[in-house]
């Protein structure tokens, strides 16, 4: 954990230099204060942001994930001919992808929320879930590019799965579900979408943010489900759980694979 | 992994910096070393040549651990080669193209390298003196040239006075004054009781510099002696010659 935490603090260091996530932050920062200027109450801010933070949050992580364990690799050769182990170093590595990608979520949502704290009602509890399930997302897929740039050699081909990856569960998922929906429409649905509901990290994230919005009507079919027939509690409580298996099962995985892979 | 199998390695003493018994290694239908047995003896320097894709590389990645051989037993500085990175406090290594993370600077590089080691290091800054880096430190290594980052893998290798240097290509990216400084620096190694094991293709540098050769093809060893005697049996009086000699006999 000593070696761990070290590789994350000097990963840190590097990453939080990078223009690449400098620039997440300030389009962050000028998204909500947008938003803010446009749009007025704290309340219509969080519903706006909630599809930016469902669609940007892992497409941000997916790509700068895996690019960045692509260019690192030489750099992780050289590290792993000193006294690190494996583990240590796959856990510096992904902590210090995962915390600068969320300190950027916090403080380019979290800051304009701040600063207009003063002009009437700032949905607290709203804006904690939605920052938190930020976080959860951004750990979830950057754990996936780990494991997708673990997985392929060839760099092109990485980063190709990772936007599919990113395009299969922003788009594809949901309308593949409507369409499944449309077609077995005779037959009892329920536990089948609440179990293709858990499969899609976005889906869960989506699930998180409206239950606790009460807006049940807008989470698209598979959030709609899993509102009515586990309520409110039980809900939020399966949807942070698979959400937090979505970022163990991946990072389980990864370790395996760069424990016994050859460099 | 085993605690029984680490005492089983035994000391430091012994006579041979690396022992490689029946090492293989295949990357899919690849068959990259084929059975390499090689004992590599302390204090000298020990020259790695073959042809590409004669397995120098993907050996070399074995001593570091990062490539684990699929059979064939592996020690490095009397310690099994099995997972344990313990052994490695010993090692200095030097790639053939050093990166660092682009937005660090020099000086973060060498205090992460540090304090990944722990305490209780001596360290040896001797080459980053020689090699005027001091003023470099300061700049993120994005802004470095390829060369002065060579210059930074190079000080890196031998911060820790390590028993053995591992370099693969290690003067490829100098200019002629670091090349002799570096040279210099490897030679001074030795005289201090390091080992090294050094992989290059530019012949003259390890007639300057080797004092055995190990002959690499096919994934295994052809050749493995002092340089002197490998002259006198090709009957060559240049390295350069000799070691044609046996890429052409083992090619026959």
């Amino acid at each position: 954990m000593r070696i761990a935490r070290k590789i994350l603090a000097y990963q840190l260091r590097d990453i939080v230099r990078n223009r690449w996530v400098i620039g997440y932050t300030v389009v962050l920062l000028v998204l909500t204060e947008a938003l803010f200027r446009l749009g007025g109450s704290g309340d219509r801010v969080i519903l706006s942001l909630l599809n930016l933070v469902l669609i940007f949050v892992p497409l941000v992580a997916l790509t700068f994930g895996t690019l960045y364990l692509y260019t690192a690799r030489e750099f992780i050769e050289l590290l792993l001919a000193q006294p690190v182990g494996r583990r240590a170093m796959f856990a510096g590595l992904w902590g210090g992808l995962a915390t600068p990608l969320c300190g950027a979520l916090l403080i380019g949502v979290g800051l304009p929320f701040l600063l207009h704290a003063g002009e009437g009602a700032v949905p607290v509890h709203a804006l904690l879930i939605l920052l938190g399930t930020g976080v959860l997302l951004t750990s979830a897929f950057t754990a996936l590019a780990f494991l997708i740039a673990l997985r392929f050699e060839d760099r092109a081909r990485g980063f190709g799965t990772a936007l599919l990856v990113w395009l299969g569960c922003a788009v594809v998922y949901d309308g593949l579900v409507l369409l499944a929906v449309t077609v077995f429409s005779d037959y009892p649905l329920e536990t089948p979408l609440l179990i293709l509901t858990l499969l899609n990290p976005l889906d869960l994230g989506r699930v998180l943010l409206l239950l606790d919005f009460d807006v049940a009507a807008l989470m698209g079919y598979t959030g709609a489900v899993f509102q009515r027939f586990l309520g409110t509690g039980l809900g939020l409580t399966l949807a942070l759980a698979a959400l937090l298996a979505w970022s163990a099962v991946p990072l389980w995985l990864g370790v395996r694979r760069f424990e016994r892979r050859d460099f | 992994m085993s605690v029984a199998e680490r005492r089983t390695g035994g000391p430091a003493e012994t006579p041979c910096v690396v022992a490689a018994t029946a090492v293989t290694k295949r990357f899919g239908r690849l068959e990259v070393l084929r059975g390499v047995d090689l004992e590599v003896p302390a204090g000298r320097i020990t020259g790695l040549v073959g042809p590409n894709a004669s397995g120098k590389s993907t050996f070399i990645k074995t001593v570091l651990g990062l490539v684990r051989p699929d059979s064939g037993r592996l020690t490095v500085l009397g310690q099994p080669v099995n997972g344990d990175e313990r052994y490695r406090r010993g090692l200095g290594y030097m790639p053939q193209d050093a990166r660092f993370p682009e937005n660090l600077t020099g000086r973060e590089v060498l205090e992460m390298v540090r304090d990944l080691r722990g305490p209780g290091q001596t360290e040896d800054v001797e080459l980053l003196g020689l090699f005027g880096l001091e003023t470099e430190l300061a700049k993120p290594v994005r802004s470095l040239s390829g060369g002065t980052r060579q210059k930074l893998s190079a000080a890196v290798a031998f911060l820790f006075r390590p028993d053995l240097l591992v370099l693969d290509e290690p003067t490829a990216g100098l200019d002629p004054v670091a090349s002799g400084l570096f040279k210099e620096k490897l030679l001074a190694a030795r005289e201090r009781g390091a080992s090294a094991l050094l992989a290059s293709h530019t012949l003259s540098e390890l007639e300057e510099l080797a004092d055995d050769i190990v002959f690499l093809l096919d994934g295994r060893v052809r050749y493995h002696g002092p340089v002197a005697e490998l002259m006198r049996l090709t009957g060559f009086a240049r390295l350069e010659k000799a070691i044609a000699a046996l890429m052409q006999r083992g090619q026959a």
